[in-house]
């Protein structure tokens, strides 16, 4: 008979557990989710993350697995344990085995005004929606966050993203005082106030003022008060545990429901994990743990208890790493232990470090990181045993210092998913070859990430070589051969190969070879040797189909065309029978064109006013447009003209990949701006810039990297952005997977185009200056050039005929390659 | 008893100077399309201009280089390596394009397609 398992609560430790459960594949279970949300689980640990673009969908976390109901809007409202039976809104819902992961709730202290509007706390997506309102409905300039720990960090962050000025206000002497020191909150205290947030420390609220149309100002205990217009309550949380009592479940000392290190509860059929969850084990005595990582090792104990299994909790690790408003932060360990401790503090960067040893000091405790935490992997990873090198040396700035190699190999690499640097080399030794495939085989890597960097140390350690030769012609990388070409300026693919390089060459380095020194040398792609370089695409200028015709795409930038333009297109497409469809650039693509048909089509084209619009090469292809403010009753700015000054701008740039781009005038954001490369979508008072989105195979949505930007400053920083891709990413490399392979991500990007870090802004800027003022239209080029034409035969000998293989049918109207009995084949060998 | 007689016959198609190192041409003789190329080296090669995979008579569009020691050209459609000497394909065992015999003679190219 089918056994009812029923889970209260959906969130990420709901998640967790219902995909553990999954996994395990237990026949004869029928599972049930009620959930008080209306919404599936969501990543809270990233909530801030809404910020940036207001998406909650970025945060889902997958769904529930097959054959799991789900039942949102229902939040379980009793226990009936003698009938083993769910109260909620829709009656009773059996269970014989009941999960409970009800979470925790924000904790408000019980101050006057607590009540009052514009005071909201820090919890779920619909508190973070009603902050996002209020703060931006008008008129509101200043807010205040009662509690300086970390959820206060985060929504002090949310309320400067806002653009409200942000006090944080923390009766602790020192900010984030469960995970860090005086010394590391000292630090912390100054990185904050760089930032521009007021730091009150050592103050406590006595109470808010205001009245019905909201909060007026914060009564400090020390008898000062703030004005203000926002106030974010983030002073802890409190377990969600009021289903205990009236079912006669125990609470622990400080609330949830007291589970033994099984996670049961007295009754055997009820189960508790998570935040609500009231832990005994090891000294520890009921205490709830709110950090997701001892949430996930709960789910999963569960759900191998349910399924036969044995496991037990080990004592959570309560180790965090964080970026709070910009600045890392990481406490592991017991860093408040008695001990020895090894403490360095650079005043000089804003870094803090901190380590704990025994008193034999060999062994480790815990520490404290604030301002640079790379370190981290390799210390908590350390935890309870030796440490792999000299203290100092372990805290020394980023080199390639960390002795990662001599960590045991108990020592809990990932403590997401508690997978041990065992786990991990014997995955290496197995034939695991690089993170993607580590996640794979050992879920390491999978939760916060943070020991990514370990997993590559391991994989170098492991003799695994990452190789990034090209081919077999070059044993540099892409980016390197850049840098090669650029340095000694080189150009020609054989100079380059003979001193560099073996062989000559192949499909696979020839047209990368091409696309670089179009972007060094910015000349037309098909004189001299370079001609030779190049993928059929670029040699005809166009793009070859399946039956060895070609198909034509004129630039019609912006997607704006006029009537005239439209009938010549009309007119060309007929007099040479060619397919026409429109594309979803925004323009149109005719199809069925021989080679030689190329010129005499193009001649057409060019004499009505068109150029090449570069489909057939990896190169800005279309910025798209929605009409905007120019006919648009909701448009805030001009998207059209925009897209096509950006189209006309970055035309024929030769990049790793093809680029596409688009702008919307409004933020209802028609043109589908954050799919793109690079997106732009107008605001009320300039625009704001997207960076390395795509659709295609795996979609990913475009960063927010330029709020409010004025027009000069967001093409500047396009073209910073476009060139310093067009100089590192690797070939075939779009740019949202450079960007998720770059080494500190969006922010390092930033760094280097907006700080100037690495110094190389003058010479991007003058790169693009270059192609800008030496574009030429390549199809106008070919047609003033008899040598240049010469290419365009069907064959050598009989210029003028046809390749007899070509045959058309015809299909709604239009011709199509006739579809014979052509075998297809995907990919190829590679 | 019979003697069989091989005859050869030669076409030319083009000049040398007409060959682009490292491009090929498509060339069409008694109905068979072939595809020409000059290495980098100066060597000719002729091939069946038909990409045995795709079943699209463009070969001779192809980026020529090397793999190993073999001169190569790749299909411009799937990109399938071709050994420009004996017609074999390296990445897909089995197939394989027709191999033509080509010469120079002063500044003429010329082909033999082999009607047997």
């Amino acid at each position: 008979m089918t056994k009812r398992l029923v889970v209260a609560g959906y969130g990420m430790v709901a998640q967790r557990f219902l995909e553990a459960f999954a996994e395990r594949e237990a026949d004869g279970w029928s599972v049930t989710v009620l959930a008080e949300e209306d919404r599936p689980a969501y990543d809270r640990v990233r909530l801030s993350a809404w910020f940036d673009d207001y998406d909650a969908g970025a945060l889902h976390l997958g769904g529930a697995p097959d054959g799991v109901a789900v039942r949102l809007n229902e939040a379980v409202t009793g226990i009936d344990r003698d009938r083993r039976v769910v109260h909620s809104a829709s009656g009773e819902t059996p269970y014989d085995a009941l999960v409970l992961a009800t979470g925790s709730r924000a904790f408000v202290p019980p101050i006057a005004g607590a009540d009052l509007p514009g005071v909201f706390v820090y919890r779920t997506l619909d508190d973070l929606a009603a902050l996002k309102d209020w703060a931006t409905a008008g008129g509101r300039r200043v807010g205040a966050v009662l509690g300086g720990g970390l959820l206060g960090l985060e929504a002090a962050n949310a309320l400067k993203l806002l653009g409200i000025t942000t006090h944080v206000v923390e009766f602790a002497p020192r900010l984030m005082p469960l995970q860090v020191d005086e010394g590391g909150g000292a630090v912390l205290k100054r990185h904050i106030e760089a930032l521009g947030v007021t730091v009150h420390t050592g103050r406590g609220c006595a109470g808010l003022t205001g009245d019905a149309d909201g909060v007026q100002q914060m009564l400090f205990n020390d008898g000062g008060s703030l004005d203000v217009d926002v106030v974010v309550v983030a002073a802890g949380i409190r377990p969600r545990d009021e289903l205990a009592e009236p079912a006669g479940l125990v609470r622990g000392p400080r609330g949830g429901f007291t589970v033994d290190a099984t996670c049961a509860t007295a009754d055997p059929a009820v189960w508790a994990i998570g935040e609500c969850a009231a832990l005994s084990v090891d000294s520890g005595d009921g205490v709830c743990y709110g950090l997701v990582a001892p949430g996930y090792a709960m789910a999963e104990v569960v759900a191998d208890r349910l399924t036969g299994g044995e496991a037990t909790m080990a004592r959570p690790d309560t180790s965090t790493k964080l970026k709070l408003l910009g600045v890392d932060v990481a406490s592991f360990g017991a860093p408040f232990a008695d001990g020895l401790d090894v403490v360095v503090t650079d005043q000089v960067t804003g870094v803090y470090a901190k380590l704990l040893l025994t008193d034999d000091a060999k062994t480790l405790l815990g520490g404290i990181l604030v301002g640079d935490a790379s370190a981290y992997p390799t210390l908590r990873a350390s935890l309870g045993g030796p440490l792999p090198a000299p203290p100092l040396a372990l805290l020394a700035p980023a080199g390639d210092g960390s002795p990662k190699a001599e960590l045991p190999g108990t020592a809990q690499v990932c403590s997401c998913h508690a997978v041990t640097k065992d786990h991990v080399t014997d995955a290496i030794a197995g034939g695991c070859t690089d993170v993607p495939g580590l996640k794979v085989c050992t879920k390491a890597g999978t939760g916060c990430g943070s020991c990514i960097p370990l997993l590559k140390q391991l994989l170098a350690a492991g003799g695994v070589v990452q190789s990034k030769a090209l081919c077999e012609h070059f044993t540099y990388s892409r980016q390197e051969l850049f840098d090669v070409i650029r340095v000694r300026n080189i150009r020609s693919f054989t100079e380059l190969v003979s001193a560099h390089g073996t062989g000559r060459g192949c499909d696979i380095c020839k047209p990368t070879v091409a696309s670089i020194l179009a972007a060094v040398n910015n000349g037309y792609i098909l004189d001299g040797e370079e001609a030779a370089l190049q993928d059929t695409n670029d040699h005809f200028l166009a793009n070859i189909q399946r039956d060895g015709t070609y198909s034509v795409v004129p630039r019609i930038p912006g997607g704006e065309i006029t009537p005239e333009k439209l009938i010549v297109i009309g007119e060309v497409a007929r007099d040479f029978g060619l397919y026409t469809k429109i594309t979803g650039g925004q323009r149109i693509d005719l199809f069925g064109a021989r080679v030689e048909q190329l010129p005499q089509i193009w001649h057409r084209l060019v004499d009505a006013g068109f150029e090449s619009g570069h489909a057939y090469g990896k190169a800005l292809r279309t910025v798209k447009s929605c009409v905007g403010e120019t006919w648009c009753r909701y448009g805030v700015q001009d998207s059209v003209g925009l897209a096509i000054e950006l189209e006309l701008r970055y035309r024929g740039l030769r990049a790793p990949h093809k680029l596409k781009s688009a702008v919307s005038g409004c933020a209802r954001e028609c043109a589908e701006a954050r799919s793109k490369d690079f997106g732009i979508i107008a605001t009320e008072r300039g625009w704001n810039l997207y960076v390395a989105g795509n659709g295609g195979f795996r979609p990913r949505h475009a960063d927010l990297f330029l709020t409010d930007a004025s027009t000069e400053e967001l093409i500047r920083t396009i073209d910073r952005f476009l060139m310093y891709y067009v100089r590192t990413a690797d070939r075939l490399q779009r740019t949202a997977a450079w960007l998720e392979a770059m080494e500190g991500g969006l922010d390092h990007l930033r760094a280097v185009i907006v700080d100037d870090a690495l110094g190389l802004c003058a010479e991007l800027d003058a790169q693009m200056a270059r192609h800008v003022g030496s574009y030429a239209d390549e199809w106008h080029a070919t047609l003033q050039d008899p040598e240049r034409l010469s290419r365009f035969v069907s064959f050598v000998n009989a210029p003028g005929t046809p390749d007899p293989d070509i045959s058309f049918e015809v299909e709604r109207g239009q011709k199509i390659p006739v579809r014979g009995p052509v075998p297809v084949t995907l990919g190829g060998a590679r | 008893m019979t003697t069989a007689t091989m005859t050869v016959t030669w076409t030319a198609i083009c000049s040398y100077a007409r060959l682009e190192a490292e491009r090929g041409v498509a060339a069409l003789v008694d109905g068979v399309q072939l595809a020409v190329f000059r290495t980098f080296s100066g060597e000719l090669f002729a091939i069946g201009n038909r990409d045995p995979i795709a079943g699209a008579q463009v070969m001779s569009r192809g980026i020529v280089g090397t793999r190993g020691s073999a001169p190569t050209v790749a299909s411009p459609l799937h990109k399938q390596v071709y050994d420009l000497r004996t017609g074999e394909c390296l990445d897909v065992a089995g197939v394989a394009v027709p191999t033509y015999a080509i010469r120079r003679i002063g500044d003429t190219v010329e082909v033999a397609v082999d009607k047997r």
